[in-house]
């Protein structure tokens, strides 16, 4: 088995046979942390190739089952860590569904808002890598750069800019800070200029529209297959969005609408997800003016120990849906917990989406499906 | 002409000359490095080197510093002698090119002329010797003994080699109207037609200049080194000194692909518009500086292109060399032999 | 006088190079270093013809050969396993016929030598042709003017040759 793993790395040959295996990762420039593809190529073409995955494993949901449910919630910062508030947001409802806990609509509105936030940092954060990955060194810093302010915002609200710990079962740690939805106006008002900055580096750069028009191809049919959720599913055209489909947070209050693509290539993933953060920054836009006031608090137990019996709860997560199914048995701690991690899911499409393409277009596609390790390993 | 003489002649000055041309551009090539950086951070909206002496202009000796004191790993299984050598290799050519580079007109630096020799071959020595440096790239990507060098070794091979074609026929353009392969020659042609020669054949320009970015292994054509897809490309088990060498033969190629485009296209050490005469205040700044200038200026192309743009792929590449710029390059040379014989 | 020496002693340096190098290319075990070898040596060729004043020539040399052709042998050399052929047989099965052609080689290399000079009739030195023109105006001249039907078949047979690649390397044109 060792010896299959590591291929024809043996003594006599490299290139004796027509294929070659080439592991990819997990130390790579390019694999977004520790993922390994074996390749198997005929010259440069890809033949085949095979994710190996859990070099990042940390046993996240065994974890939580020997921690009660407040304590539990920091944990999932460090599944996505692109996207920690996402992740809290739905271990938080969840938790809420399971008590019935009703959250009051400043706590609903400073989360949707937030998350928003959430979102275009983790687009960005794509947007920069995959644009590196394919070689424009420029984005990647313009992204960062905007990147870094939403951060500065994440950090004056909730203290941190990467494991946030965001949001607490029942309501919120504190209020927003003084001058805050100024900032965020700042922020979101600039920020469609911004993304005129990125698309106008690549949108309809000609060596960009090459290396992601056709690369990756997966049809509607296909994506639902592979249960693709997020932009891969949306950018083969399939209208699908939690938000949409299951409106959570204040979602259902608010005007946007959902990108999809054409042709599910890796270009149309791109437009979708370029088109999203425009979304969101609407999405912001609205909660900012409509801000209502209130409490920051929901009335939670002291002492949270749900009823007996099995609950799901799924958010529309940055790269697709993110799932909590949450087994209790009236203890503090989850029986069971069970994420639905979307990049786990997301990153089996690999296989399919480079055979026959070269293996500069593995590293596209590796971008395009937007994997972070940390939760396809969890 | 006594044997003193001879001594001075043939060996003193060429020897002095050598060394100062070597002592530039071993400076200029360290300082490219930090102009590189420096503009680039300028395009990204950041600072770039800031620690190492004012705005970090004394980074460049730190890293060469680095360079030499790292440890010179040498993989197990690599061929330790083409390992050795290949580094060597591809940075050799790169700086004896610049033997036939002219700075200055012939009747300068005190009638020597401003160039180490003027052979009647110039051009095509130094495409002959230019060619010569893929030779490092391969043998050392393919003495590495490990895949992705291998990978990057086969890319750059066929790069490189479709793109010299390509390149070989765009400057024929140049060589038709200029009449001679010596690259003073060809300077002074521009001077007597009064006219750059880009004004004359910009489609050759063009050919060239891309194929120099090709040839360079620069972005949008870095695909050899591909840090992405094939973590360092040829040099992946390269570290240390030996990776300089090749970083080193990497800029002074960058360098001569621009001075190459200046001395054919851009009139070389003359000043813009050689023959208006109410222009010849500008005569004030030396030949040298005139072919400085304009070197840079190319450079910073380079650097600009680098900040812009993505990377193609490898089977794109090959596309753009064999059926664009081949094709445009040999229509421009029977175009422009065409227009010589029935014109001219 | 002394530059007649001097001219002697850099020819045999270079002859002694090439020969070195020639042997080294069919001694090495291993291909790539036979083929480093066989670019030292094609460079010292170039060399020749610099001394023999065929500067353009020379050049050609090293962009057609150094630089293109020895690339693609490297390119070859480097798709097959090398350490395979370092275990293969030292000396092939087919010793005699190499023999026939090596003697009959020998021989032909012989007749010159004994025969020197008088074997060709030298018209003009080439310091004698390079004062009315330059270097590739001559190569040029004589190219479409004395040699042109050997240089029309070495083109046409070049023709085939790419024509003949192509239709191996591709499977459906």
């Amino acid at each position: 088995m060792q010896e299959d793993i590591f291929g024809a790395i043996g003594e006599e040959t490299i290139l004796d046979a027509n294929q070659l295996t080439i592991n990819m990762g997990p130390q790579h420039p390019s694999t977004h942390g520790v993922l390994r593809v074996r390749l198997k190529i005929d010259g440069e073409r890809v033949i085949d190739a095979e994710c190996v995955i859990g070099y990042l494993h940390r046993g996240t949901e065994k974890i939580v089952e020997n921690r009660t449910y407040t304590m539990a919630v920091p944990y999932f910062d460090r599944t996505d860590y692109i996207a920690a508030v996402s992740n809290n947001l739905g271990f938080v409802e969840c938790v809420e569904k399971m008590l019935g806990v009703e959250v009051p609509p400043r706590v609903q509105y400073i989360r949707t808002m937030m998350t928003e936030f959430q979102r275009i940092a983790s687009h960005l954060l794509w947007l920069a890598t995959h644009a590196l990955d394919i070689g424009a060194m420029t984005v990647f810093l313009y992204a960062f750069r905007e990147r870094e302010e939403i951060l500065k915002l994440m950090e004056a609200v909730f203290g941190a800019r990467l494991t946030i710990h965001a949001f607490r079962i029942g309501g919120l740690w504190q209020d927003l800070p003084h001058g805050f939805l100024d900032a965020c106006r700042k922020f979101s008002d600039g920020f469609e200029a911004h993304v005129d900055e990125y698309e106008g580096l690549l949108t309809n750069n000609r060596i960009w529209l090459e290396r992601t028009k056709n690369i990756g191809v997966v049809s509607a049919e296909e994506a639902i297959d592979l249960s693709l959720t997020g932009p891969p599913l949306r950018g083969s055209g399939v209208n699908y969005d939690v938000r949409k489909a299951r409106p959570y947070a204040a979602y259902a209050d608010f005007d946007f609408d959902i990108p999809l693509g054409v042709h599910g290539d890796t270009y149309d993933r791109y437009l979708v997800r370029v088109e999203e953060m425009r979304q969101s920054n609407r999405i912001i836009q609205q909660c900012i003016t409509r801000m209502p006031s209130g409490s920051i608090r929901g009335k939670a137990p002291r002492v949270i120990k749900p009823p007996v019996g099995e609950y799901f709860h799924s958010v529309e997560g940055p790269k697709g849906e993110l799932g909590y199914y949450i087994v209790s048995e009236g203890g503090t701690s989850p029986y069971r917990c069970r994420i639905r991690p979307p990049t786990f899911i997301n990153l089996q499409a690999l296989r399919k989406m480079v055979k026959g393409h070269l293996v500069a277009d593995v590293v596209a596609i590796i971008g395009t499906l937007d994997i972070v390790l940390g939760e396809v390993d969890r | 002409m006594n044997a003193w003489q001879i001594l001075i002649n043939y060996a003193v000055i060429p020897l002095v000359k050598i060394a100062v041309i070597v002592g530039i551009l071993s400076g200029g090539i360290a300082y490219l490095t930090l102009l590189e950086r420096k503009v680039i951070a300028r395009l990204q909206q950041r600072l770039g080197p800031m620690r190492v002496g004012w705005h970090g202009i004394l980074q460049p000796i730190a890293d060469g510093l680095k360079f030499i004191i790292k440890e010179d790993v040498i993989p197990l299984k690599a061929d330790k002698f083409v390992f050795t050598i290949a580094p060597a290799i591809s940075l050799i050519p790169a700086f004896v090119v610049f033997a036939v580079i002219p700075f200055g007109p012939p009747d300068s630096l005190w009638g020597t002329g401003g160039y180490v020799t003027d052979i009647n071959i110039g051009l095509l020595f130094v495409v002959a010797v230019s060619s010569v440096g893929v030779l490092g790239i391969i043998l050392g990507g393919w003495a590495s003994n490990s895949k992705y060098p291998l990978l990057g070794a086969l890319r750059s091979t066929a790069q490189m080699v479709s793109y010299e074609v390509a390149m070989g026929f765009a400057i024929i353009g140049v060589l038709l109207v200029a009449n001679s392969l010596s690259l003073v020659d060809i300077v002074q042609k521009q001077k007597t037609m009064g006219l750059w020669f880009f004004f004359v054949q910009p489609v050759s320009f063009l050919v060239y200049y891309a194929c120099g970015m090709a040839e360079t292994n620069r972005l949008p054509f870095d695909l050899p080194e591909a840090e992405t897809e094939l973590v360092g490309g040829f040099h992946t088990e390269y570290s240390g000194f030996r990776f300089s060498l090749y970083f080193i033969a990497e800029y002074a190629n960058m360098i001569t692909v621009s001075s190459l485009a200046v001395t054919l296209f851009f009139g070389g050490w003359l000043r813009p518009f050689p023959n208006v005469a109410a222009l010849a205040f500008l005569d004030l700044i030396p030949p040298p500086l005139w072919f400085t200038i304009k070197v840079l200026t190319f450079l910073y192309v380079f650097i600009w292109v680098r900040g812009t743009l993505p990377r193609f792929r490898f089977d794109q590449l090959m596309n753009i060399g064999w059926k664009v710029f081949l094709p445009v390059a040999m229509a421009n040379v029977i175009v422009t032999s065409a227009v010589l014989l029935s014109f001219l | 006088m002394t530059s007649a020496v001097a001219d002697q002693i850099v020819f045999y340096t270079l002859a002694a190079l090439i020969v070195g190098m020639s042997l080294m290319v069919i001694l090495a075990r291993n291909a790539v270093r036979s083929a480093l070898y066989l670019i030292s040596a094609l460079i010292g060729f170039a060399a020749l013809y610099v001394r023999l004043k065929a500067e353009f020539i020379a050049g050609v040399q090293i962009l057609v050969y150094v630089g293109g052709i020895m690339v693609l042998f490297l390119f070859v050399i480097m798709l097959v396993s090398v350490r395979r052929m370092e275990h293969q047989a030292k000396w092939s099965h087919q010793w005699k016929v190499a023999l026939v052609a090596a003697l009959v080689l020998a021989a032909e290399l012989a007749y010159p030598i004994v025969k020197g000079r008088s074997l060709f009739a030298v018209k003009q030195t080439p310091e004698a042709v390079l004062t009315k023109t330059q270097n590739i105006q001559t190569v040029g001249e004589v190219l479409y003017s004395t040699y042109l039907l050997p240089f029309e078949i070495a083109s046409v047979l070049l023709l085939v040759a790419i024509i003949g690649a192509v239709v191996l390397a591709k499977k459906r044109i």
